[in-house]
């Protein structure tokens, strides 16, 4: 049990993330965690404003059992399978301090960001905002996110996967070390 | 139903692999971006290293999917703007939410109600992608 306790490493989550991209293979369908997004859009009505919502969703509801099953998961795994933090490297520990942000090593996510009294602030309100949009906007217009594009994507040598990867992390890269030590 | 459960039983496989690989925390990816530790990178890389194995496997044994139909893996349109501009803009909002959508997902069920909004957001922005979509260059 100790070993489903701990942090799970890098060699054994990146192969049963590739595993999982296989088993949906054989299923007939592909591995990619966004796209549900548009679904979710479609069944709600998206289509009568754009017709990049007018498709056969009925065919992606598969999806969203996948998402609920990972809701279902991340409710298990939090609350009974981790009894310890991210532990976080020391640097980092000390640049967030100087962000402002002191839950680090503490909390699964910084508290100073998602716990409810930061939510209930126009600026805690903000960021959660602007940063889902982003998210959903920018895996739209490149096509996909983490799963579909950096794992699927590149596993089959698409260069169109590698080129938004790159986007991925200029994204980042600008966000963390020129937008961060403005808006925090 | 028993490919609904097939899709659930993934869902939840992922879910907590997620909670336990801490993919999901946002301190994962700002210390990732910082480049300050291995662990993601050992992630993204091995899933990536198994992955080609995976598709190189499968299309030279021409394999089937479990419907008897050849695994066909459509590849991207080509295309430069569209992968490099999206992917800038969803960088910028996975470092900001310290999540892409697959964390977002577990988050809500670990029980952080602060993630409606982050969802609320990507399902605004994935809207008005839909909206501005033939605007835009690609």
């Amino acid at each position: 049990m100790e070993s489903i306790y701990n942090t799970w490493p890098w060699y054994v989550a990146g192969p049963l993330i590739a595993l999982i991209m296989f088993t949906l293979l054989k299923l007939g369908k592909k591995f990619g965690m966004s796209s549900n997004l548009r679904t979710m859009c479609s069944i709600v009505g998206a289509g009568h404003f754009s017709d990049f919502f007018k498709f056969d969703w009925k065919a992606s509801i598969w999806n969203l059992w996948i998402v609920a099953g990972v809701v279902a998961g991340g409710f298990i795994a939090f609350n009974f399978l981790t009894p310890t933090q991210p532990q976080i490297h020391a640097d980092v520990v000390l640049q967030l301090q100087e962000l402002g942000i002191n839950s680090t090593n503490d909390a699964f996510l910084p508290t100073e960001l998602f716990s409810m009294d930061s939510m209930f602030t126009l600026k805690g309100f903000s960021i959660l905002l602007v940063g889902g949009f982003l998210v959903g906007f920018g895996a739209r217009y490149a096509g996909g996110c983490t799963s579909g594009h950096a794992i699927s994507g590149i596993s089959n040598l698409q260069i169109p996967s590698l080129v938004a990867v790159i986007g991925f992390f200029i994204g980042g890269l600008a966000m963390v070390h020129f937008i961060f030590p403005l808006i925090f | 139903m028993k490919q609904t459960l097939s899709f659930f039983g993934i869902g939840l496989f992922l879910g907590i692999l997620f909670i336990k690989s801490e993919v999901a925390s946002w301190f994962r990816i700002y210390e990732m971006f910082q480049f300050k530790s291995f662990h993601m990178y050992g992630i993204i890389g091995s899933a990536i290293a198994l992955g080609i194995v995976i598709v190189k496997y499968l299309k030279h044994t021409q394999a089937k999917d479990i419907n008897g139909k050849d695994i066909l893996i459509v590849p991207k349109d080509k295309g430069f703007v569209r992968y490099i501009s999206g992917g800038i803009i969803f960088g910028l909002g996975w470092a900001l939410a310290g999540a892409c959508p697959g964390p977002m997902y577990v988050l809500l069920g670990s029980g952080f109600a602060s993630i409606l909004v982050l969802i609320l957001g990507a399902l605004l922005g994935t809207f008005a992608y839909g909206l501005l979509k033939n605007k835009l260059p690609h």
